[in-house]
């Protein structure tokens, strides 16, 4: 209970800064496929510094997790070509929508529900891709 | 608390996204949203037919809990932190979105493309399923999305990640480039 509490409230802290960075603004979005702006550069860019920063902190000095284990952070999969196809089709569909996943959530709550029908299509793709997983490259 | 009223920069909002990968990482969890996808098919039983939905999904409530908050999230930033102001873009942005003829600098988003009145227009509908439907695979071919890519699997230095970022923005810059155009003029 304690648990799912806190992952509640992160979610909603979450929420809240990629609203106000309008990261979740289609304009945002575009913005940033045509090189217009640094805003979505500089979130993304210094998070990742950061994010690099921590997870070197995290395995040199086994941090542990809340429960007291060490911090486990299993590598992705190295499968290139899913990467590279599967990216540049997830691409496709966050240009067209302006949304990537979490920011769909978030819009929901924001009270556009419009959302609601990328999220059905998302949930429709998905099962597709697990349909017919075996007969794509990875 | 007045900071609060205005759209967060990037050099506060970037922080606070490391901050959220720490904590997850904290809490023994990861970050990574495309997740959800599956997750809500394997809830709904794809995974008696289909062994891709077939696995622990009950160890991901958690995700599920942190994008209930995430949408509560966003509900407080638009009523109680001025969130929903319109989002200005630059000069050169404005031009090209007057040539597709959607409205820049009124509302947060394009009420073209995202307006009731639009919702259930052909076209309109078209447009969100099927920019859906490429989300939904493209994260799950390619093993995640921004947040399990770009933000997780780049601070973990991942090959796989780099090129899956690559991918997005490929895909993105032909979205825009090439077919936002004929979509919208």
């Amino acid at each position: 209970m304690r648990r799912n509490s806190i992952f509640l409230l992160l979610g909603v802290f979450f929420g809240i800064v990629l609203t106000k960075a309008q990261v979740i603004s289609w304009f945002r979005i575009y913005e940033m496929f045509r090189f217009e702006s640094f805003h979505m550069y500089g979130i993304i860019g210094s998070a990742v510094l950061l994010g690099i920063i921590i997870v070197q902190l995290i395995k040199r000095k086994k941090l542990k997790t809340i429960d007291g284990d060490i911090i486990q952070i299993s590598p992705k999969a190295n499968t290139y070509k899913a990467s590279i196809f599967g990216g540049t089709i997830f691409g496709l569909g966050w240009a067209l929508v302006g949304a990537c996943p979490g920011p769909i959530y978030i819009l929901l709550g924001a009270g556009y529900a419009a959302l609601i029908i990328v999220w059905i299509g998302a949930l429709l793709g998905t099962f597709l891709y697990g349909v017919i997983k075996e007969k794509l490259p990875h | 608390m007045e900071f609060l009223q205005d759209p967060f920069p990037w050099y506060i909002a970037g922080p606070l996204i490391a901050i959220n990968l720490f904590l997850l990482f904290y809490m023994g969890e990861r970050f990574g949203l495309s997740r959800s996808f599956r997750t809500a098919c394997s809830i709904a039983g794809a995974g008696k037919k289909f062994p891709f939905f077939n696995y622990e999904w009950k160890k991901e409530i958690w995700l599920m809990i942190y994008l209930l908050g995430s949408a509560i999230g966003g509900f407080i930033a638009f009523q109680f932190l001025n969130a929903g102001a319109p989002v200005i873009v630059s000069a050169k942005t404005t031009i090209a979105l007057q040539q597709l003829n959607i409205t820049p600098n009124q509302s947060f988003e394009p009420q073209e493309i995202f307006s009731y009145v639009h919702l259930f227009t052909p076209k309109n509908f078209i447009l969100l399923l099927s920019g859906g439907i490429l989300i939904g695979f493209g994260t799950r071919w390619a093993g995640g999305c921004t947040s399990g890519h770009a933000i997780s699997g780049l601070s973990d230095l991942q090959l796989s990640s780099l090129i899956a970022v690559i991918g997005f923005f490929t895909g993105g810059l032909i979205m825009t480039h090439l077919f936002i155009p004929l979509i919208f003029k």
